[in-house]
């Protein structure tokens, strides 16, 4: 599975009322490119920090959905972060790390999700559900399933390195950031 | 000003979502929050950390609070250039003092010197904490943060707030 296509199968099964933060990179690009929306927050920079963003959201929204599209880069550099939302345990927080094992938006550098199994890192964690999915109809399935559960839930979804030729995100990061904070009701 | 009315006046002047990594000048006042039941505190691993959950906050309509040693500045300088300081989102930040004047354990000095240098660099507005303006500076970080839509730090030093 392709990072655009594991992403437009996120979007898709989303109802559209959840909060939903991307990584930086290719990550937020691609999420601006298939499924831009108001209530998507592109981090642009501060990498490593979108899933303690959507702590955040988590626990100042308990009757929101809060959806974290992460990368492998991205978690590997904020691993305490797993911690700390494991321990809080927002039943409304969905972290989905897309994994390619490497740094792609940076070259494809590996990373040590190669070996390293972050999906039982985050059960050893704390998270309520964990997932591993390889293919894209396994990703629907189970993220509609992830959805009607409890959480905190971790997803970690198995992607082809390698992506779309998509522009930057196009807004100015205050844009952003009042967009989406004007499409909370 | 005791740490219990300096938690008091945070919460009077609307601040109710308090993130921190432990330091030994902010014991107190953390200790304080910690079993404050009226809002929560969150420990964060690292200050980076701290700087993405209280963004997250902010976005869900709080008003956070970040605390921090200075030693854990450094490890957010890059956090505040590409979140709160880009996309204009306020937050508090109570930094901390280790290493004032050079008289603190050597793992101390180099940040100590360099504190306020930092802050200002990366265009934190800042003030250092004194004993008798203690309110004041709280305000005026308020009426800051509100104008500009930025992180603004407030120094604390050994035994302002006891």
């Amino acid at each position: 599975m392709k990072r655009c296509e594991a992403i437009e199968t996120i979007a898709n099964v989303l109802k559209g009322d959840e909060l939903v933060i991307t990584a930086n990179g290719m990550i937020s690009r691609e999420m601006c490119a298939i499924k831009d929306e108001t209530n998507n927050f592109y981090m642009l920079g501060s990498m490593g920090l979108a899933s303690s963003i959507g702590l955040g959201l988590a626990l100042s929204l308990p009757k929101k959905t809060i959806i974290v599209i992460d990368g492998d880069g991205n978690i590997l550099m904020n691993m305490g972060s797993l911690a700390t939302i494991g321990d809080l345990a927002p039943k409304n927080m969905v972290h989905i790390v897309l994994d390619n094992e490497s740094c792609d938006s940076t070259g494809g550098q590996p990373t040590a999700s190669r070996t390293v199994k972050l999906e039982n890192v985050a059960k050893a964690a704390g998270f309520e559900i964990t997932e591993k999915i390889h293919d894209d109809k396994a990703l629907e399935k189970r993220m509609k399933h992830v959805l009607s559960l409890s959480g905190p839930s971790f997803v970690l979804v198995k992607i082809e390195r390698g992506g779309k030729e998509v522009p930057r995100v196009p807004y100015e990061t205050e844009t952003i950031k009042t967009r989406f904070k004007n499409s909370i009701h | 000003m005791k740490s219990v009315d300096f938690c008091l006046t945070l919460k009077k002047h609307g601040f109710n979502f308090f993130i921190g990594v432990p330091c030994s000048i902010l014991k107190n006042i953390i200790n304080c929050l910690q079993v404050d039941p009226d809002v929560p505190y969150v420990s964060a691993t690292r200050e980076d950390e701290a700087i993405g959950i209280a963004t997250g906050a902010f976005l869900g309509g709080q008003k956070p609070v970040v605390l921090m040693q200075n030693s854990g500045l450094g490890n957010s300088i890059g956090a505040l250039a590409s979140l709160p300081l880009l996309y204009k989102i306020p937050m508090l930040l109570l930094i901390s003092w280790r290493g004032y004047q050079g008289k603190d354990a050597p793992e101390h000095l180099i940040m100590g010197k360099n504190t306020i240098k930092l802050l200002k660099d990366v265009g934190i507005p800042t003030q250092i904490l004194s004993k008798k303006k203690t309110e004041k500076a709280i305000s005026t970080a308020v009426n800051v943060m509100e104008e500009q839509q930025v992180p603004v730090a407030i120094v604390i030093k050994r035994e302002v707030v006891s």
